[in-house]
């Protein structure tokens, strides 16, 4: 309810960013969760059962 | 006037091109071929949905105009929603690619619709670059100063002015979301016409494979 | 139809099996109402930066002798902008791309004096100052012999901020001191980000100046390097904060850590070129023979379509 009438973020992350140094690769924890994330989840779109397989099958 | 005149009109030899190219059952298909069963075939639509809500926060940001977001909680909140739906749109797209990567998609004369899809992605980098050049902030002070070597190197600088505020404005909000849309849109057309590329015959036998072109 | 050798990079087989109910409407439906739920979760919990912009007056509060120091490099054309070459002056040939001199060649498009933009004509729009004026005519009409030896005289002289003046422990560089100190006054008070900006009369919308001013400094990449915004921090693709960043640039930021991008004086050309070729390269995939061949024998294929494939084998 605060949040309709002020707007404001929940969990701002204007605090100083975290960094990940890994010897010259240096990464911010944003950018590195986002690509962990856009990996996972491309992983998972080709791996997981998608629905709707069954009822094709009893279809034709 | 003869059917001959007729016929030789512009407009005719243009419709003559373009009809039955993208009958209605192709253009909104109720049906589709049985390997399209993969989480992997959302993301395109993710990506274009993305995209609706991205020029949909966009508009409600010109409404008010460039500084309207810096004074107003209200302001800045439809600019949280634009940078968020910015992110899974190039996540989306991202994901997108790496699926018709994977499944070669630009076979069967899909070359056109591949690379479409390239453009869009280079010309939606431009648009974010812009945004982000375009938000009268620390961040665009900084990005401003940093990317103008880059282009400038090329020689674009010179026509290209990040620095000028006005110029990148027009191009954030005018020219590159106008070019992003019109891709998008050639990108799903294309994808409608030659439909879904069909998966790699594992066993191919080559006498009776017909080539679709 | 033609009959041609079938080639599985390139062509596809014509889809002869079933076909499956499929809603695109309400497919599109759903989809745009599950990214706008993302985007509205995304947003009522993060919010987004806005980390406000520097302007000169700040620079010069917080800085005054690193200002003090940048009017001096406009003046004897030692900072980044003044010794920039083109799109700005002819001060330098710029970046090289082989024997291409792109910027050179498309020439000075965006005219930049530094020392006349910058330091003497926002000097001269202030209003009733007959010591700064007579200074001022006294530097206009001296040779460009005698104003390098009065800017030698005040870069070696020891400048120190002392009463909210810019000192300068010198007898011997003519009206310098008095230019900078009057300069940094008129910076400290806001004046001069409006004497900037106002290059193209009321109304602008063009920060080429006031932006290239503040990027000679060492204040502003200070405060960059302070968020990780550097280039050498990979900080194209990060944002101020915890925010995430343009990370789809990680490709072109990454060229600039490694040799020879890393040390070149010619990095940015490099970096861009290199970018444009492998851009094209994207484009041209299905062109290309045997990267056209990497998902056939990548494979990954055979989970997206293993529905398929179980019922055909």
């Amino acid at each position: 309810m605060a949040f309709i009438l002020s707007f404001a973020a929940l969990i701002p992350l204007d605090s100083l960013g975290h960094y990940i140094h890994w010897g010259w690769v240096e990464i911010s924890v944003a950018n590195f969760i986002i690509i962990v994330l856009m990996i996972a989840t491309f992983i998972a779109a080709i791996a997981a059962p998608f629905p709707g397989r069954r009822r094709r099958k009893e279809n034709r | 006037m003869s059917s001959s005149e007729i016929e030789r009109q512009w407009t005719t030899r243009l419709r003559h091109r373009v009809e039955g190219k993208l009958p209605p059952e192709k253009m909104l298909p109720d049906t589709q071929p049985n390997y399209v069963s993969s989480w992997i075939y959302v993301f395109g639509v993710a990506t274009m949905s993305a995209l609706f809500v991205v020029i949909a926060t966009g508009c409600i940001l010109a409404l008010r105009g460039p500084q309207w977001w810096h004074g107003s909680a209200y302001g800045h909140f439809i600019n949280s929603l634009h940078l968020w739906s910015v992110e899974i749109f190039f996540f989306s797209m991202v994901v997108h690619l790496w699926g018709k990567f994977a499944m070669a998609a630009w076979r069967g004369g899909r070359a056109l619709t591949w690379m479409t899809g390239v453009i869009t992605f280079l010309a939606s980098v431009a648009t974010a670059f812009t945004g982000y050049v375009s938000q009268s902030n620390f961040d665009s002070q900084w990005i401003s100063t940093q990317a103008k070597d880059g282009i400038n190197a090329t020689g674009a600088g010179a026509y290209f002015n990040v620095l000028n505020l006005g110029q990148m404005l027009m191009w954030h909000i005018v020219l590159l979301p106008l070019a992003a849309v019109v891709l998008t849109a050639l990108h799903i057309v294309l994808v409608r016409i030659k439909g879904v590329v069909p998966p790699f015959e594992e066993n191919p036998v080559v006498e009776n494979a017909e080539v679709t072109q | 139809m033609t009959k041609k050798a079938f080639n599985p990079d390139v062509d596809a087989p014509k889809w002869k099996g079933g076909y499956h109910p499929y809603d695109i409407v309400k497919e599109g439906s759903i989809a745009i109402a599950v990214i706008l739920v993302l985007t509205l979760v995304l947003a009522i919990v993060f919010g987004s930066p806005d980390e406000k912009a520097i302007t000169i007056k700040t620079w010069s509060n917080a800085a005054p002798l690193d200002f003090a120091n940048t009017a001096l490099e406009e003046l004897n054309g030692t900072s980044t902008t003044a010794a920039y070459g083109a799109p700005y002056n002819t001060a330098s040939t710029g970046q090289q791309l082989g024997p291409l001199q792109l910027a050179k060649w498309v020439g000075v498009r965006i005219p930049v004096n530094a020392a006349k933009d910058f330091v003497i004509s926002p000097l001269k729009s202030l209003p009733d100052q007959p010591t700064l004026d007579h200074q001022l005519a006294v530097w206009s009409a001296a040779s460009s012999s005698t104003k390098n030896a009065w800017l030698t005289s005040y870069g070696k002289a020891k400048v120190s901020f002392v009463n909210g003046q810019v000192v300068a422990n010198t007898t011997s560089a003519g009206p310098v001191p008095v230019m900078i100190n009057q300069l940094t006054q008129m910076a400290r008070s806001g004046a001069l980000d409006q004497a900037l900006v106002t290059g193209h009369g009321f109304y602008t919308t063009d920060y080429t100046k006031p932006l290239l001013f503040l990027a000679d400094s060492e204040y502003l990449p200070g405060l960059a390097q302070h968020q990780h915004l550097t280039g050498d921090q990979w900080g194209m693709m990060n944002e101020t904060g915890n925010y995430p960043g343009q990370s789809w640039l990680w490709l072109y930021t990454f060229w600039y850590q490694i040799p020879p991008f890393k040390t070149s004086a010619n990095a940015d050309v490099l970096v861009w070129g290199l970018m444009m070729v492998l851009s094209a390269v994207l484009l041209l995939v299905p062109f290309i023979p045997g990267l056209r061949s990497v998902p056939r024998k990548l494979k990954l294929y055979r989970l997206i379509w293993r529905e398929h494939y179980q019922e055909t084998e």
